[in-house]
């Protein structure tokens, strides 16, 4: 036991132990509390106010540096609610041109921890929003009526052209999320929301700036604290100058105008997007100051979804724009050669039957593509699907990967949110839905003419022509083309080339040039420019097929490529074509000939809303 | 029997430990009135409000109270009987945890139950606790007769450290390191406890003391060499207790020392690295040669203890470099004062440092703090509570808190020496490491001298799970110690 004993000393270490720390700690705490006056002088805030100064967000220029969003001056009135006394509500009521009520709706919802999390009585609360210049004019005269009451100097934006709010989106303010996530924000700071004010906000938000100025003991502010050299200026944010054309972009959303749909154009040698337009659309300034809420809420209500980036986020079955990446894969797999002929009586028929409309049989691969015929792409299909002495399972992977190489099944990575990333269907796929059942190419043979499963974005769209118009490669789309003071992300500078040999995309091209002279893309036939085209006519289960028509433009060294998708509107040549030509026409030679005015005419003034199968009107 | 148990209750509250009983409710209502004061909202001030975290406190303050009533009430042996089945479930509970709990801010730690969440890693430490003393009261158990009570002490530890460890709550799980000094008083070498202080202590000065340069190496490096050179001749002298050879190591040392600064005035530059080496590599074959006449195991262990250290140095920077992920460098930069990052890492303590350094000596009073009620301080209400005390009660009041908490564990260090059997001595030493870790390291990161790790204050920090955790901790002690008595079996 006299070994235990010994052992029992040791309490004295760890006693001692902790009293040393103990007394370190109180040492510690005594420089940090009496010893040093630093933190005191800190923490002085009763007497300050530290205002927040907000920077001037980033302009936004297209890319021929035409100035499409701006700011202007907003003002809100701001309360220290610690500080605020006893005042004439009356007087303020009168100042503000408001009523007593609205007044005191103002202040519950001040106060409502639902509205406002951030809701402190010691800092700093927004009152009300977006006072008009006169209404400032007169509180600021009167401001030492009222105790604990300041005014906060913002900027809202403004908007140079009714058109492109899917690109730009928008501002609001941040949410209790937000300010969880960044603590750059405090409660009542404004963030971009949706296009690249969104993908954006960290470029065009700048850095806050602070003011401390003194305030008395009836919360009064006195002016600077020390002239001021504690103060932090804000820093602006930065400027953007997007890829887009805006005046094509203008020009795009008149030609969708009562339609549902979307349009896609890119520079093909850059994969800069010089038109993203979703329709319908909305205009940005309705999302800017006191009427923002409302007007928010009445688009989020909207049958026609205005808000929903068809561009980006629209998932369509894509249709005959779909065969020229099956002629690509056909050809690089061997399936076919460029003199490879298949039968065409009126469609595919081997046990099952995929229609087709009349033309010559049999048939090779660009006069198919020409004439857009079923058939050929269906028996390439089959014939790499149910090749001998390979496994379905195996062939349909490698056309997957192909697929995926060329930008769809995945999202492309474009500068703004939310894109959608299509659907290719893989193996696994479709073991999974035939219940581990055998499947062969026929039983999965739609999916050659772009119907069945698979799914694309007509960005994806575009993207796949501006590939073919590149002969084989593309940049990730993009919609920023410089960014102040620095560069754009590396990313977009990379050239990505899918695994299939050059000259077949010539094959590809030729065959697109061929449909605009003579087959499918007739009315893209623009005089003096050689276009290329695809139409693509997409059944769908929401009623009548959509319209669709990718196109690239001059066949050599090519400026444009273009996806056109209209919902609802029937076959690819009635509206696709047309709108795609006007397009390319419009950006090529800035204007429309003569000869083609009616066609313009004509697509300005349809409607295709109609026959959408959306009840409300 | 029914008479019996009645008397044993009696004569239960006639011997419970009422000093520390006193301590532990000061301790509890000066959290309940922390809490009210950072939650302490200007115009909406109902301290009983269940949604405001006071009201939310008091009713766990109420219920821990309860709790400890009812441990009070239950038989001591119970404690000791189950301790084994108590420690089981408790570590299935910890498991079922990282696959149930939801991630909150990165951390799979807290189990959800409608309106209240309870963190299991909590309620681990009681388990772990009773479990040690039950192996530790095991018949003619001694942890330095066999290797292989190391491990089963080391397993009971280590179970519960990697399952939290896995939930994501680092903090949580080096709790439980602490205990340390349970196997330090049952018999551990003091080396061992030694090491770890070393250990820590170099890592300090070689990462914080990067420049200046001294004899082309590193201030802290150089610091560093000069402790290990006065630790060893410390050694030979009063762990070896070999003067002779001591004096001859101290005279060499300084001998040595004048002849480099000499050669450094006329001018000759020798590398401190190699200068170190070479006074540490004769310093060592002097003791090998010289110690043939003695004990030889206390010099090998002083010589070791030297070699290692040196490559424990070298491998600091290996470690802080390559080991350890970015933000845990730049928590300990922050502590250490290296890097001043005002809006990320050093946000927290910079704010806490602001709000306790104004309290002054006397505080700004109850409810008077303006830097906690203005939200700057982060976590002010859970682990960064005592910046409310610093504020609003000043050195007063914050260094009253710390001697009431180092009383507390005075008084336990003395409870559990009292003990009859190891059982209760065990126990009430882990109550006293937990107690310690998280005294040492709440407060030492609130005031900026410890690294940010995220483990609440006993009896303070708002949080069920922590309230109950140490009250259960305490109140189990208690009813041991107040058995001590009527143990005549």
């Amino acid at each position: 036991m006299s070994k235990d004993y010994k052992l029992a000393k040791r309490r004295y270490v760890i006693g001692g132990f902790i009293c040393l720390i103990v007394v370190i700690y109180l040492f510690r705490l005594f420089s940090l509390q009496v010893g040093d006056d630093k933190y005191k002088e800190n923490a002085e805030s009763n007497a300050f106010l530290r205002r927040v100064i907000y920077p001037a967000r980033g302009l936004i220029y297209d890319r021929e540096g035409r100035l499409i969003v701006f700011n202007q001056p907003a003002y809100d009135v701001m309360i220290i609610p610690k500080d605020v006394g006893n005042f004439d509500t009356v007087a303020l009521c009168n100042t503000l041109n408001i009523t007593k009520e609205q007044l005191q709706e103002k202040w519950t919802e001040m106060k409502n921890p639902k509205k406002n999390p951030g809701y402190s009585a010691y800092t700093p609360q927004k009152l009300i929003s977006h006072l008009s210049p006169e209404d400032y004019g007169r509180l600021q005269e009167k401001l030492y009526l009222f105790p604990g009451f300041f005014i906060q100097t913002r900027t809202v934006r403004q908007y140079n052209y009714a058109a492109g709010s899917n690109i730009l989106g928008n501002i609001r303010e941040v949410s209790a999320t937000d300010v969880e996530r960044d603590r750059y924000y405090r409660s009542g700071d404004y963030t971009g929301d949706l296009g690249v004010e969104k993908s954006y906000e960290k470029h065009l938000r700048g850095v806050k700036g602070v003011e401390i100025l003194m305030k008395d003991a009836y919360g009064r502010i006195k002016g600077k604290y020390e002239n001021g050299i504690h103060d932090v200026a804000p820093l602006s944010g930065r400027n953007l100058t997007l890829s887009i054309d805006m005046e094509l972009q203008e020009y795009g959303e008149r030609l969708m105008a009562n339609k549902i749909g979307a349009i896609v154009a890119i520079e093909p040698s850059t994969g800069e997007i010089l038109a993203l337009v979703s329709s319908p659309n909305y205009d940005p300034s309705l999302l800017v100051g006191k009427e923002r809420g409302k007007n928010y809420a009445d688009l989020v209500r909207n049958p026609y979804k205005p808000l929903y980036d068809r561009a980006l986020q629209g998932a369509y079955p894509p249709g005959s724009t779909f065969k020229p990446t099956q002629g690509l894969i056909f050809l690089q797999e061997g399936i076919v050669t460029t003199s490879t002929q298949y039968p065409c009586y009126h469609g595919y028929i081997n046990r099952i039957r995929v229609g087709c409309h009349g033309h010559g049989s049999p048939i090779a691969i660009k006069p198919a593509l020409q004439t857009s015929c079923n058939a050929y792409f269906c028996w390439g299909l089959k014939n790499m699907i149910d090749k001998r002495g390979t496994k379905p399972y195996d062939q349909l992977t490698k056309w997957k990967d192909y697929l995926v190489e060329m930008g769809y099944g995945y999202r492309l990575g474009v500068d703004l949110p939310s894109e959608s990333r299509g659907f290719i269907p893989n193996s696994d796929y479709y073991s999974n839905s035939f219940r581990g059942s055998k499947w062969s190419a026929n039983s999965i043979i739609s999916i050659a003419i772009g119907q069945g499963e698979v799914l694309a974005t007509p960005l994806q769209i575009a993207n796949l022509c501006a590939t073919i118009a590149n002969r084989g490669h593309f940049y990730t789309p993009h919609i920023v083309k410089a960014v102040a003071d620095t560069v754009i992300d590396g990313k977009y500078r990379e050239k990505h080339a899918p695994s299939i040999k050059k000259e077949y995309y010539e094959v590809v091209a030729e065959g697109m040039r061929m449909a605009v002279l003579g087959g499918t893309c007739r009315t893209a036939n623009l005089p003096g420019i050689e276009v290329c085209g695809k139409t693509g006519t997409a059944q769908n289960p929401h009623g009548k097929d959509h319209s669709a028509f990718m196109g690239f433009a001059p066949y050599h060294n090519p400026k444009i490529a273009i996806a056109v998708y209209v919902e609802n509107a029937g076959f690819g040549a009635t509206f696709g074509v047309p709108i795609g030509s006007l397009m390319m026409e419009k950006y090529l030679t800035g204007k429309i000939s003569e000869t083609r005015k009616g066609l313009e005419e004509r697509m300005f003034n349809s409607n295709t809303i109609i026959s959408s199968g959306v009840k409300s009107h | 029997m029914g008479s019996n148990r009645t008397e044993a209750n009696v004569s239960v509250f006639r011997s419970l430990d009422w000093f520390t009983i006193i301590l532990y409710i000061l301790l509890v209502s000066a959290g309940a009135v922390s809490i009210y004061a950072a939650s302490y909202d200007f115009d909406n001030a109902s301290m009983f409000d269940f949604a405001e975290f006071s009201g939310k406190q008091f009713l766990w303050i109420g219920l821990s109270l309860f709790i400890g009533c009812i441990i009070l009430l239950l038989d001591y042996r119970i404690y000791e009987a189950y301790a084994y089945p108590i420690y089981g479930v408790v570590i299935l509970i910890l498991i079922a945890t990282i696959f149930l709990a939801p991630d909150i801010k990165g951390s799979r730690s807290w189990l959800v139950f409608g309106p209240i969440s309870l963190q299991p890693a909590e309620f681990g430490k009681f388990a772990t606790a009773l479990a040690l003393a039950k192996l530790f009261d095991s018949y003619n158990f001694a942890l330095n007769t066999k290797i292989s009570n190391y491990f089963r002490a080391l397993i009971i530890i280590f179970l519960p450290i990697c399952l939290i460890l896995l939930q994501r709550e680092t903090g949580s799980a080096l709790v439980y390191t602490s205990l340390i000094f349970v196997l330090y008083r049952e018999g551990m070498s003091g080396l061992v406890l030694f090491s770890v202080f070393c250990a820590v202590l170099y890592f300090v000065v070689a990462v914080k003391f990067t420049t200046p340069l001294v004899m082309g190496i590193p201030a802290g490096e150089f610091s560093v060499f000069v402790i290990i050179l006065v630790i060893y001749a410390a050694m030979l002298l009063l762990y070896c207790r070999d003067f002779i050879i001591a004096r001859n190591v101290i005279i060499g040392f300084i001998a040595s020392g004048l002849l480099a600064a000499l050669l450094w005035v006329c001018g000759l530059h020798i590398n401190g690295l190699v200068f170190f080496l070479v006074v540490l590599g004769l310093a060592i074959a002097y003791t090998l040669l010289a110690m043939f006449h003695h004990r030889i195991e206390k010099f090998l262990v002083t010589v070791a203890f030297a070699v290692v250290s040196v490559l424990f140095l070298f491998s600091v920077n290996y470690v802080f470099g390559n080991v350890l992920e970015p933000h845990q460098q730049l928590r300990i930069k922050v502590a250490l004062g290296i890097e001043e990052d005002l809006r990320g890492a050093g946000y927290n303590v910079n704010q806490s440092k602001i709000a306790i350094g104004s309290g002054g000596l006397t505080g700004k009073g109850f409810l008077n703090g303006t830097q906690t009620k203005l939200k700057y301080v982060p976590e002010q209400h859970t682990d960064f509570i005592f910046c409310t005390i610093g504020e609003e009660e000043g050195f007063a009041g914050s260094a009253t808190v710390l001697v009431l908490f180092l009383a507390l564990i005075l008084r336990l260090i003395h409870i559990a020496e009292r003990q009859r059997k190891p059982f209760g001595r065990v126990y009430s030493y882990c109550v006293v490491s937990f107690l310690i870790f998280h005294l040492c390291i709440n407060i030492g990161m609130v005031i900026g001298l410890c690294p940010v790790i995220g483990i609440p204050l006993p009896f303070f920090s708002y949080g069920g799970s922590a309230l109950w955790g140490f009250t259960i901790l305490l109140f189990i002690l208690l009813r041991i110690d107040a058995s001590r008595k009527e143990r005549r079996d």
